[in-house]
């Protein structure tokens, strides 16, 4: 690779050709700040605030977008450079309306730290004071306010070139430009999957998370009301970051603590749910496989889970005519709360009309979830209110608490205990390799045959990962499957999901099962985790995550007691009659654009 | 001083003599002819053609395009109409030519969309040059295939800049990219892509049919040839005209019968405005810049009425991509109106006046680098009617 010498503020260092000044910067440890630049996007170089001289050149060039071809003498902070970065803030803050203190992202706003940085403390310009555009809060999951908006469009490259859905485009030109959906319609009425990935990385509060805290509170504070919280594993391994912590502590233990003193009933670990999931789930990949290699069936496989509510969202718009090929197991979320207010219920003997369930999941599209229309199968709505890492660390520091202070404490039992298959689901590849190590325990007798059980070949961080593994040995009820290759493929991001689906349809893809996730990382980096979000932090999440599975005593989902007891006591068997009421779904063919 | 009479584009031309010339050269010696000539761009920005050429040249592709930006949209021009009417052989010729030069063999005219109805001429054009042989497959007998498309735009004045032109061309919103790297490493399908202007194309067949020594004896030292003129606004006869570079503004308002001319806007919108005592400075790329369009105002004209009307262009006009040309344009503009009213603090003109230069240096393409120029040089120039009027 060839190495080009290179000035930055005198100092010489040799870059990479190509790389661009920004990167050259921080390699460097020097500082140019930025606003519409993203590690996880394309660049725009469409803010001007990271501008710097280039000797010999009259105009500053947009240090994000200009890679280093040749030998050039850069200069971050002259007085030309200071000046234009000042004007273009000012220019931005002008057009921004919204007051800090009662802004969602108050102190966690990069405009914000722009003004803060670059002395910003008078608004050169007229500043708007009345808001231009109506603020967008029509679906359950996302809140747009284009008046905080600074079109830095990085909600729009998060939509196309991240996602590849494409709810967000350019409208108008010029002073009337606009971050728009789809002929400026309200997003409830547009096939957005709600995940949330825009909000991520927005960097102001012109994008945010429908959030049902008051609600929360209100039924905390309703003796009347017996709310339970299931805490999903992502949250646990990122709400830190909320309360200063490095990305990848897990605080699940200190988390329990918070939620007991303000004031939940139950706290339940989402991956109780997870592993009943994978047991329906499992189950079903079985069903189908026999159904088709012995009887001959006409069953849909591959299988494609359906855990994600934005990719099922997504697989609704754009792929109705492959439905069939989704698990119809609900996601633990949702089966979480048909238990608790059916088996648990009758277990605690509380009236399911006054039990609410509360979900603190690391997803936006969570909250479109628990509001469908079919997720009443327990006789009332299953999940009542779903809660975002974000907002519930907004509720802990309400209450005064501080995370990293609180002691540690357990979940509640039963349905508090959960495997290191359930936890894994929070990272991608998660309810792969969940379901892989269920299903080789009940195909063969025998744990996976992987160092420590961890299925590596579905880990990792690149768009779609491919695997295969053999049955050998099998049970007797199993014989159907001993030598059967099964070949599995994990993807995440919408924009690798599709990629994925289309080999199926060519026929490249001769899957049996695939996982998909519909924000890059899984679960980890949803669209309702802290901000910021970067490769970086995504991976020290996983980490977090793969390190508490080892910790766990149990590690398969069928050797969770407490799953066992519930069967035992309640469903009966997996695929059961009952398991089909209450923890099995349908999906519902929606328009390729609209709702 | 020159003199202008000198003409070059309306002058005597045999069809098809500048493509035969090249076609008898290497592609390199025509791209070195080119060089050699001086030509610079006559769409606004002068980036010399030989050197834009010579860059597109060396890169290696399967595909290779030439477009021509036919855009026209800038306030007061209307020469490239003029030649897409009346001349659209030596546009499509100077095409081939640079086609040849560069190893392209497809050409697209982005035709702005205001001028559809020029459409069917420029097709019955090609469609004679091809009948010609002048075009289409093994032109002139030689082993070189060249064919060219009419493309619309849709009536947007950044797609003018030669890669929001691109984009449009892609199907995408019609909005700049960065730089690099160019559109001759990758334009049009990421090809390497030629854009130039309607009038530069047109001198191409004469300096190669001529060459280039000849070429250079039109026009200065630094600005070679002559060039079109948009003449509007207070003349007696307006129109499009051919002059040397290098004519001085007041040569040219006698050309055109101006009288008790106060202020003349050269090159275009986006250009400076200039009083009386720049009148005999030199419009030539080491002069006055010599866009496209004078537009000429006597003194019964109110200068910031001129500059509102400007800066109406431009808020109206930006894409809207970059923060100092989108916010920028729109505050130069609420400036304007302040000042009209008397509302305008001299600290805060002041503050108005940087924006306007961080908005030279900053923006992103020529739009915002460009937009601010009417702002400076009225302020600057007529600062005695606007502050104390």
């Amino acid at each position: 690779m060839e190495l080009i010498p290179i000035k930055i503020n005198n100092k010489e260092i040799k870059v990479k050709k190509g790389t661009t000044i920004l990167e050259a910067a921080r390699q460097n440890d020097i500082r140019i700040p930025t606003l519409c630049n993203h590690p996880d996007l394309e660049v725009a170089g469409i803010c001007r605030i990271c501008v710097v001289e280039i000797e010999g050149m009259r105009n500053l060039q947009a240090s994000c977008a200009y890679p280093i071809e040749h030998p050039i003498s850069v200069k971050t902070y002259t007085e030309k450079v200071r000046k234009a970065r000042r004007f273009n803030l000012d220019l931005i803050l002008a057009q921004h309306y919204g007051e800090c203190y009662s802004c969602v992202r108050n102190n966690n706003c990069e405009l914000q730290s722009l003004a803060k940085e670059y002395g910003v403390n008078f608004y050169r310009f007229p500043h708007i004071k009345e808001p231009r555009y109506e603020i967008d809060d029509s679906s359950f999951a996302l809140v747009r306010d284009p008046n905080k908006c600074v079109h830095c469009k990085r909600c729009i490259r998060t939509c196309l070139d991240l996602q590849e859905v494409g709810v967000l485009e350019t409208a108008g030109r010029g002073y009337n430009v606009q971050v728009q959906t789809m002929l400026d319609r309200p997003l409830v009425e547009l096939n957005c999957v709600y995940c949330g990935q825009c909000i991520n990385r927005c960097p102001t509060g012109a994008l945010h998370a429908n959030d049902p805290s008051d609600w929360v509170w209100e039924a905390i504070d309703d003796p009347e009301k017996f709310v339970i919280i299931q805490t999903a594993p992502s949250p646990r391994a990122a709400i830190g970051e909320e309360f200063g912590l490095p990305a990848g502590t897990s605080v699940t233990g200190q988390l329990n603590t918070a939620l007991r003193r303000m004031g939940f009933d139950r706290i339940f670990d989402t991956n109780f749910a997870a592993d009943l999931t994978i047991m329906e789930e499992g189950s079903e990949l079985l069903w189908r496989l026999e159904q088709k290699l012995v009887h001959g069936k006409d069953i849909k496989i591959p299988m494609i889970t359906s855990c994600s509510p934005g990719w099922v969202k997504f697989a609704e718009h754009t792929f109705p005519e492959l439905l069939d090929h989704l698990s119809s197991c609900k996601s633990p979320q949702q089966m979480f709360g048909a238990v608790i207010k059916t088996y648990y219920a009758q277990m605690a003997g509380i009236d399911p009309a006054n039990i609410v369930t509360v979900a603190l999941m690391p997803c936006a599209a969570k909250k479109f979830e628990c509001n469908r229309p079919e997720m009443v199968d327990s006789g009332y709505k299953d999940i009542d209110y779903g809660l975002t890492t974000r907002e519930m660390a907004g509720m802990i520091r309400e209450a005064g608490l501080w995370l990293p202070e609180l002691p540690k404490s357990d979940f509640d039992h039963p349905l508090g205990l959960g495997s290191g298959a359930g936890l894994v689901f929070g990272a991608t590849g998660g309810v792969m390799e969940a379901a892989i190590r269920s299903v080789h325990l009940i195909v063969t007798g025998r744990q996976v045959p992987f160092k420590n059980m961890d299925v590596t070949p579905v880990r990792g961080m690149e768009g779609i990962r491919e695997a295969s593994i053999t049955f050998e040995n099998t049970l007797e009820r199993y014989k159907f499957l001993e030598g059967v290759t099964l070949n599995v493929a994990v993807a995440h991001g919408i924009k690798n999901a599709r990629q994925v689906i289309e080999r199926v349809k060519s026929g490249e893809g001769n899957y049996h099962f695939i996982e998909i996730m519909a924000c890059p990382g899984g679960c980890l980096g949803g669209g309702g985790q802290p901000i910021p979000t970067s490769p970086e932090i995504r991976e020290a999440r996983a980490q977090a995550i793969y390190a508490e599975d080892h910790m766990l005593p149990v590690r398969t989902s069928v050797e969770n007691p407490e799953i066992q007891q519930l069967y035992k006591d309640f469903l009966g068997e997996p695929l059961g009659h009952l398991s089909h009421q209450l923890l099995h779904t349908h999906y519902t063919p929606r328009g390729r654009y609209t709702m | 001083m020159k003199n202008s009479k000198k003409r070059i584009l309306f002058g005597e031309y045999i069809v098809g003599s500048g493509l035969a010339a090249a076609l008898k050269l290497k592609p390199k010696e025509v791209v070195n002819e080119v060089k050699k000539s001086e030509l610079r761009g006559r769409g606004g920005a002068g980036f010399p053609t030989g050197l834009k050429w010579e860059s597109a040249a060396v890169q290696k592709a399967d595909q290779k395009f030439i477009i021509c930006n036919a855009d026209e949209g800038e306030p007061g021009t209307f020469k490239d109409r003029l030649l897409l009417m009346e001349h659209p052989g030596k546009i499509l010729e100077g095409m081939a030519i640079a086609g040849y030069a560069i190893g392209a063999h497809h050409g697209i005219i982005y035709l702005r969309g205001e001028y559809v109805y020029l459409k069917k001429g420029i097709e019955e054009r090609i469609d004679h040059m091809k009948a010609t042989n002048l075009l289409g497959d093994k032109i002139l007998g030689k082993r070189f295939n060249f064919d060219v498309e009419i493309r619309l735009g849709a009536g947007a004045y950044v797609c003018g800049e030669e890669f929001a032109l691109i984009e449009s061309l892609n199907g995408r919103r019609g909005e700049p990219r960065n730089k690099p790297p160019f559109p001759t490493e990758k334009g049009y399908l990421d090809k390497p892509t030629v854009v130039q202007n309607v009038e530069t194309l047109c001198y191409v067949p004469y300096i190669i049919a001529n060459g280039a020594e000849w070429f250079r004896t039109h026009g200065t030292m630094k600005s070679t040839g002559t060039k079109l003129f948009s003449i509007s606004g207070d003349v007696e006869n307006p129109g499009v005209y051919e002059v040397e570079l290098g004519i001085t503004v007041r040569e040219l308002l006698e050309m055109v019968g101006a009288k008790d001319t106060k202020a003349v806007q050269v090159g275009g919108a986006s250009g400076i405005c200039v009083s009386e005592k720049d009148f005999d400075k030199p419009i030539a790329f080491e002069g006055l810049p010599p866009g496209g369009s004078i537009i000429v105002f006597n003194h019964s004209r109110k200068m910031l009425h001129v500059l509102e009307n400007f800066m109406e262009f431009f808020v109206e006009e930006s894409c809207g991509q970059c923060t100092p040309c989108r916010e920028g344009n729109y505050r130069l503009l609420e400036g304007v109106r302040l000042l009209k009213k008397g509302d305008c603090t001299v600290a805060y003109l002041r503050d108005l006046m940087e924006l306007a230069r961080v908005m030279q240096i900053s923006s992103k393409c020529g739009l915002g680098q460009m937009s601010p120029n009417p702002f400076i040089s009225i302020i600057e120039n007529f600062k005695d009617e606007i502050l104390y009027s």
